[in-house]
């Protein structure tokens, strides 16, 4: 029987059929859904008197729009002030009663971000096939399943068929051998392989994350690292199944329990790319070359190590690469060859799907504690990813530990990641961002979003401008 | 489903690579309930000078002179085209419905983003993909010629040139036949009904904890 990498397996335990036209029709286990692109898939639903194929096979949560101010968020969905966002909420709790969804409400006690609360309440489980429509659904492959993010006509297929016709990608594998140096993160790892492959690198692909540096990250991390995946072009992200996963599913709300448990766990232990499995690309990179990053531009693909400078577009060869480029410096304000180090911000972002959990929360205070934020920061957010991550962040009492140095500790959202609630960028200013993408206006109209990893975000903080987190002495 | 069969209409040239899904259409668009209205948004903050705001009347909005969507000559455009890696970022839909809104039926790049595409093909926009330096000529051909257009027929799969030259392009089978025919994907896909139950009850009984039960 040929080799098959964890990619092929997953395609192949969910094929329902090919199709004449080349095409395939995949079976999809679960499906999230947010506020943002599910109204018109309902409405359609609604319009061919549709109902869905199998409403236990989804769940749904309100996260792009909600406000994170404690004040707004106490009065419930009323509480939002925005009336468009509130009609889109109210739109999501209507719609999930109706067709009889799942749903965790703004002011459910499990409430988050939906790519924070799919691991967390123990739904995402490895070898499914998971779709939202949300490019960062590559999130969820970080334990071992399909996870890719779809639009809003596909999210009514989804709900109506419980199927996604779909043509299967290539295999990618990217290895990141070696160790990571300390105050080396995943979230510097997936940066700096964006840096190298660039924002199409990976389209077409389905990537593989594998190699030591990548199995010796926590499952947190490689959530970051899958999270990101999109950015590189790659629709999904993979990390194979180890005890790592199996440790961290056990005995969540929603994983199997007893007899099931030990049966999935036996099936779990396959889902990992045969060991002579090929791929259709490789990539290799060297935890040990790896430093912070900083992302100075436009794109995710524009990053530099923190120890370096921005670039200069004029060495570049091709021209719509420079135009690219040159573009990019001018939105940004910046000169070419200014060190990342120099870059003064205006404000700090830690939160999003890609780093709000615990452990990146931890990561910021452990560079906070003890310090202020510096007098030119104007406001420095950290908003968890789920009340979930809020209390056990409270219980260990971050949530003082960043209070007291000057930072406001929010409600779970998707926040300043991108500017559809009341969590914005003025124009011209920079921002230290854990979030995932720094496209020109993300944050708010002409924001300047920096890519970071929490550590990173923190320090900056404190120091107003970046640092090297490697080079200070923390507690 | 929205068809596209042939398209005979004005081009304009966007010179810029990576456009991306939040340059289309920016997210605090995203905000609607509705699939239609969002032409008049599609590029915002290159197209206006101020900032937009959903639902708002963009009739008076001061417009931004060096867009090149703005320019008089390129009124009416219904061909785009672009450079590599259009479409890129997020999996909003929004993005073609923006596009078809405006009228644009067709879009020219060397590349496209995946997702993109497959929202593109659900809309009935074609989108072709031709080599950078063909898309680089037809860049200074556009630009030098005031009311460039361009004639496509997806049947044939060619490219007419206002100089009677013809271009041909590649396109996968299943793309083309939904959008000649106009395909509703859901229906095709119900017609399949007995086999996804089959999966369905096989799947079950071999990993049946991914079917759960009702949860506390």
């Amino acid at each position: 029987m040929a080799a098959k990498t964890l990619y092929d397996k997953l395609w192949e335990s969910h094929l329902v059929k090919n199709q004449d036209d080349g095409t395939s029709l995949v079976y999809i286990d679960l499906h999230f859904l947010h506020e943002v692109t599910s109204p018109q898939a309902f409405e359609g639903l609604r319009l061919a008197a549709r109902k869905p194929w199998r409403a236990d096979a989804n769940m749904a949560t309100p996260d792009h729009n909600v406000p994170t101010t404690l004040d707004e968020r106490s009065r419930g969905v009323e509480g939002i002030r925005d009336l468009v966002s509130k009609i889109q909420v109210k739109s999501l709790d209507s719609n999930c009663l109706e067709f009889g969804i799942d749903e965790f409400q703004i002011d459910d006690p499990r409430h988050g971000i939906v790519h924070v609360i799919g691991p967390e309440q123990g739904r995402t489980l490895p070898g499914m096939t998971i779709v939202c429509g949300d490019s960062h659904t590559s999130t969820h492959g970080a334990l071992g399943a399909l996870a890719h993010g779809i639009g809003t006509s596909e999210v009514e297929h989804v709900l109506a068929t419980q199927c996604l016709v779909q043509k299967k990608a290539k295999n990618m594998l990217v290895r990141v051998d070696g160790q990571l140096n300390p105050g080396v993160t995943a979230k510097d790892v997936v940066l700096a392989i964006i840096g190298k492959i660039g924002t199409a690198g990976g389209t077409g692909y389905t990537i593989e994350f594998g190699g030591e540096a990548i199995q010796s990250l926590s499952i947190e991390g490689r959530m970051t690292v899958c999270n990101m995946a999109i950015e590189a072009g790659a629709r999904a992200g993979l990390v194979a199944v180890d005890e790592l996963t199996i440790e961290y599913v056990k005995g969540r709300p929603f994983a199997p329990s007893g007899e099931l448990w030990e049966k999935s766990v036996e099936a779990w232990k396959d889902l990992v790319s045969d060991a002579d499995a090929s791929f259709d690309a490789v990539v290799e990179l060297e935890a040990a070359e790896i430093a912070p990053q900083v992302s100075w531009g436009t794109s995710p693909e524009m990053v530099a190590p923190v120890t370096g400078a921005v670039p200069d577009p004029a060495n570049m060869a091709n021209e719509s690469k420079r135009n690219n480029y040159l573009q990019a410096l001018k939105y940004m304000g910046l000169e070419p060859n200014t060190p990342i180090q120099s870059i003064m911000l205006d404000r700090v972002f830690i939160g999003s799907c890609t780093n709000s959990r615990i452990e990146d929360l931890r990561a910021a205070a452990a560079v906070v504690k003890g310090r202020k934020v510096a007098d030119n920061i104007k406001e420095a957010l950290v908003v968890p990813g789920s009340q979930l991550v809020k209390a056990q962040a409270e219980l260990e009492g971050l949530d003082r530990i960043f209070t007291e140095a000057g930072l406001q500790w929010r409600e779970p959202g998707c926040s300043m990641c991108l500017a559809m609630n009341a969590d914005q960028l003025g124009d011209g200013e920079h921002c230290a961002s854990t979030s995932n993408r720094n496209f020109e206006g993300r944050q708010g109209f002409g924001g300047r979003t920096h890519l970071v990893s929490p550590a990173m975000a923190a320090a900056a903080a404190v120091h107003g401008h970046f640092v090297d987190v490697r080079e200070l002495a923390l507690h | 489903m929205k068809k596209f069969i042939e398209e005979d209409g004005l081009v304009l040239p966007l010179d810029r690579a990576n456009v991306d899904t939040d340059y289309i259409i920016p997210k605090q668009f995203l905000k609607s309930i509705k699939r239609t209205g969002f032409g008049k948004n599609l590029f915002d903050e290159a197209r206006y000078l101020d900032k937009g705001l959903p639902d708002a009347d963009c009739s008076g909005r001061p417009l931004n002179p060096d867009f090149v969507m703005n320019m008089p000559r390129y009124q009416g455009a219904s061909i785009l085209l672009a450079r590599e890696n259009f479409g890129c970022g997020s999996s909003r839909e929004h993005a073609p419905w923006a596009l078809d809104d405006y009228g644009f039926r067709c879009v020219i790049a060397p590349s496209f983003a995946d997702i993109f595409f497959n929202n593109c093909v659900k809309n009935g926009i074609l989108l072709i993909v031709l080599e950078e330096k063909i898309v680089s000529v037809l860049f200074e051909e556009t630009s030098a010629t005031e009311g460039y257009r361009l004639a496509v027929d997806l049947q044939a799969q060619t490219i007419t040139k206002p100089d009677g030259g013809q271009l041909s392009f590649e396109i996968e089978d299943s793309r083309k036949n939904v959008l000649l025919n106009g395909l509703d994907d859901i229906s095709l896909t119900l017609q399949s009904k007995a086999e996804i139950q089959e999966f369905e009850s096989q799947w079950r009984e071999k990993s049946p904890w991914l079917f759960p039960q009702a949860n506390s």
